[in-house]
């Protein structure tokens, strides 16, 4: 067992796959000669040269477009969006060649890519750059999507997107890069469409993914410590495959749901969530299933003006306490 | 026409009944006289009578919610006639006016299990619904404290943790017992009994009982009590008894503060004196009150007794009979009880237990002489009046007793 960072765990599990599998390779905006805006890829260029470490120009449809070509071609390439506000630009790359060549082709055709994309905000970065549009691609038949809340998570959903012969969107988050956790020193994978049980409890059911898991477990901290309700925590550590099982066998114990995300909340994934817990949990729910959600606003740049904008801890809280 | 079924005034201070239990169910036949349903009052479990035939219709007011004397209960009538509009009956609170935009419910109309009532449909939340399903709970009766009303889970389990306090017959969860050792009787308790028991058990629990105890001379009563029955030619008797509750109505009289309730740090002193004597029934014990004692001669008294344990016995009293009564005597005489303490019945202040009158050695003028004495003890709620006014309680009594041709005054 190491305690490592987020950035770590995923650094690793990339620098693990380059050295066994000569197919992976990566692409994207300064990660090689830089190491990564986000040092996930420090050293790497030294290590495996340019042929695999390739720096891309600002150009996010032909990155994504290069990485498709090659992974049909028979490479395993890693790709990296600088953060998914620019995905907007490789959209139909991602939405009308990686996610439906495979069924379009009759099956002939695999797309074997894994897009890493930074999600959310809280840096300043502002309207344009802050934004969490992993829910979209959620709703993509043809992808995976993978949101990773601790190192041990970030590290086992990435060696399984990895293997995995569909593209998938693989979301980290600029805040938990520098996040603590143990990660195994044997090898582990995370599987895709299973949910996670973070933290036990009896009163109330907080569904999340990717940094509102932290949030919340940070909640249902002060929750426990200083109003006595036991919070259960479920992380869904994918979107797409979605696993709400755990969801709703929580729910079934406490009778009560919440679901938190950081994406806007009118038409947030948020609500699909709710809406399958809903489904499969009506007659154990003491009230409705509510939502904790980014305000329906563009990101603000003021510091104060974008903390308000995002769930804190203090917005679950009073969610869980209010009537519902 | 159909019948009203309406809570009866059974007590002249009843203002609110409980519905204890049905003994109909909504279709059963019924017919005028029959008893319908179990009413619970402060001071007893009632069974009334239907006023009407027919068929039990609806029922209004389910087990265990506690409704104004004169508010309908219920409708028996013929089983396809109308039955009239009840707009009169209020609400539970849990009614909110149907959720508007919130209304989550996607139910299609062809599907809606809760019958349209007068305030519409209950509002609650999917597993309190499933929870007073499971636990037999009439949603109706459950106080909802959710958003609108909601009725929630808590809401539910608060009302079953009620109920499970209230005396209600209808309760009784069969708590699994450890089997009986071989040759053990269980005994079901009867009604009656049962609410004994949690009558009993609540006045010891609630009322700081003490007790004073006197002797009383009764000779003289005894040579009064042949002579009146002679004179009476045998259409009444006088029993021992009679004269007692006869003194004793007149001591009330003088000592109101031992015909009162407490209730809520207030003493209630009651107008009427309304003496219950307890009659052995193989059932249990009832006692039926000879009301205002204090206005009727001993004669009337000899009556009113003798027809109440007539009645007692064939189990035909009328309600307000056994629960308006305000001072209890009991006498275990007839078994040659030397003294006994009694158990003040709720919401009595006071009662008087009474023993078998016994030739006994006493000392008159210096001298040992042999008089029939009656050792009497008399229970008092220590937080209505004390001992002192006991002891002159008794002086009273006893002076009466031992004179007793005041008793025919």
């Amino acid at each position: 067992m190491a305690t490592i960072t987020y950035r770590e765990a995923i650094s690793g599990a990339l620098h693990e796959a380059l050295q066994a599998d000569p197919r992976v390779f990566i692409m994207g905006e300064d990660i090689g000669d830089y190491g990564g805006s986000y040092a996930v890829t420090k050293g790497f260029l030294k290590e495996f040269g340019p042929d695999r470490i390739r720096d891309m120009p600002i150009a996010e449809s032909v990155i994504v477009g290069t990485g498709i070509g090659a992974a049909m071609g028979g490479m395993r390439p890693v790709v990296e969006l600088m953060t998914i506000n620019f995905s907007l630009l490789a959209l139909d790359q991602i939405v009308n060649i990686a996610a439906k060549i495979h069924y379009m082709s009759g099956g002939q055709i695999t797309v074997p890519l894994v897009i890493r994309t930074v999600s959310g905000g809280g840096n300043q970065l502002a309207a344009s750059h802050s934004q969490s549009l992993e829910g979209w691609f959620a709703s993509m038949p043809g992808l995976r999507v993978a949101v990773p809340a601790t190192p041990y998570d970030a590290r086992g959903l990435l060696r399984t997107a990895l293997k995995d012969n569909n593209t998938t969107i693989f979301v980290e988050h600029s805040l938990l890069y520098p996040l603590k956790g143990e990660v195994p020193d044997d090898w582990y994978t995370v599987p895709f469409g299973k949910a996670e049980v973070k933290r036990q409890g009896k009163d109330v059911t907080i569904v999340s993914y990717l940094r509102m898991t932290q949030v919340a477990l940070r909640a249902a901290e002060r929750l426990a410590q200083e109003h006595g309700i036991e919070a259960e925590v479920v992380d869904l550590r994918t979107l797409r495959p979605l696993d709400v099982e755990a969801a709703v066998e929580s729910v079934k114990k406490t009778n009560k749901c919440i679901v938190v995300e950081e994406t806007w909340r009118t038409g947030g994934f948020g609500a699909e969530v709710v809406g399958q817990i809903q489904e499969a949990a009506f007659d154990f729910l003491d009230g409705p299933v509510m939502r904790v959600a980014g305000k329906d606003v563009p990101m603000p740049y003021a510091r104060k003006l974008e903390q308000a904008a995002i769930p804190s801890e203090d917005d679950i809280i009073r969610a869980v306490k209010a009537p519902a | 026409m159909a019948t009203e079924i309406v809570m009866p005034q059974m007590g002249f201070d009843m203002k609110e009944g409980k519905v204890a239990r049905w003994l109909k169910k909504e279709g059963d036949p019924v017919r005028k006289g029959e008893p319908i349903a179990e009413i619970e009052t402060d001071k007893a479990v009632v069974e009334m009578e239907a006023f009407g035939a027919g068929v039990l219709r609806k029922v209004l007011v389910h087990e265990g919610r506690t409704v104004p004397v004169g508010e309908v209960i219920g409708f028996i009538g013929a089983p396809d006639e109308a039955l009239p509009g009840t707009a009169s009956a209020p609400a539970a609170p849990a009614q909110a006016p149907a959720a508007p935009a919130e209304a989550k419910r996607p139910v299609a109309p062809a599907v809606a299990p809760a019958p349209a009532a007068p305030g519409g449909e209950v509002v609650a939340s999917p597993i309190a619904r499933k929870l007073a399903d499971e636990m037999h709970v009439e949603l109706r009766q459950v106080t909802g404290t959710g958003p609108g009303g909601r009725i929630t889970k808590e809401d539910v389990l608060a009302y079953v943790e009620k109920r499970k306090a209230a005396p209600a017959p209808a309760e009784a969860p069969a708590r699994p017992a450890a089997p009986a050792p071989a040759g053990e009787q269980v005994i079901e308790l009867s009604k009656m009994r049962l609410a004994i028991a949690r009558r009993m058990a609540e006045s010891k629990r609630t009322i700081p009982h003490f007790y004073v105890q006197v002797a009383i001379d009764m000779t003289e009563a005894m040579t009064l009590r042949k002579g009146l029955n002679e004179a009476l030619g045998g259409g009444v008797k006088v029993s021992v008894n009679d004269m007692i509750v006869k003194a004793v109505a007149a001591t009330l009289g003088k000592f109101p503060l031992f015909n009162a309730s407490y209730v809520d740090d207030k003493v209630h002193v009651h107008p009427q004196v309304n003496i219950g004597i307890a009659i052995a029934l193989d059932q249990g014990l009832i006692a039926p009150g000879i009301l205002d004692a204090n206005r009727k001669s001993l004669v009337e008294i000899a009556r009113a007794s003798r027809d109440l344990a007539e009645r007692a016995r064939q189990g035909v009293l009328k309600a307000e009979e056994y629960t308006s009564t305000t001072f209890n005597v009991t006498n275990l005489g007839m078994y040659d009880v030397d003294n006994f303490t009694a158990i003040i019945t709720p919401p009595q202040s006071a009662a008087l237990s009474v023993g078998a009158v016994k030739p006994q050695p006493v000392v008159r003028d210096g001298r040992v002489v042999v008089r029939e004495m009656m050792v009497v003890t008399l229970c008092i709620d220590h937080r209505v009046t004390d001992g002192a006014q006991g002891g002159l309680f008794l002086k009273e009594l006893r002076a009466a007793l031992e004179n007793p041709v005041s008793l025919l005054l």
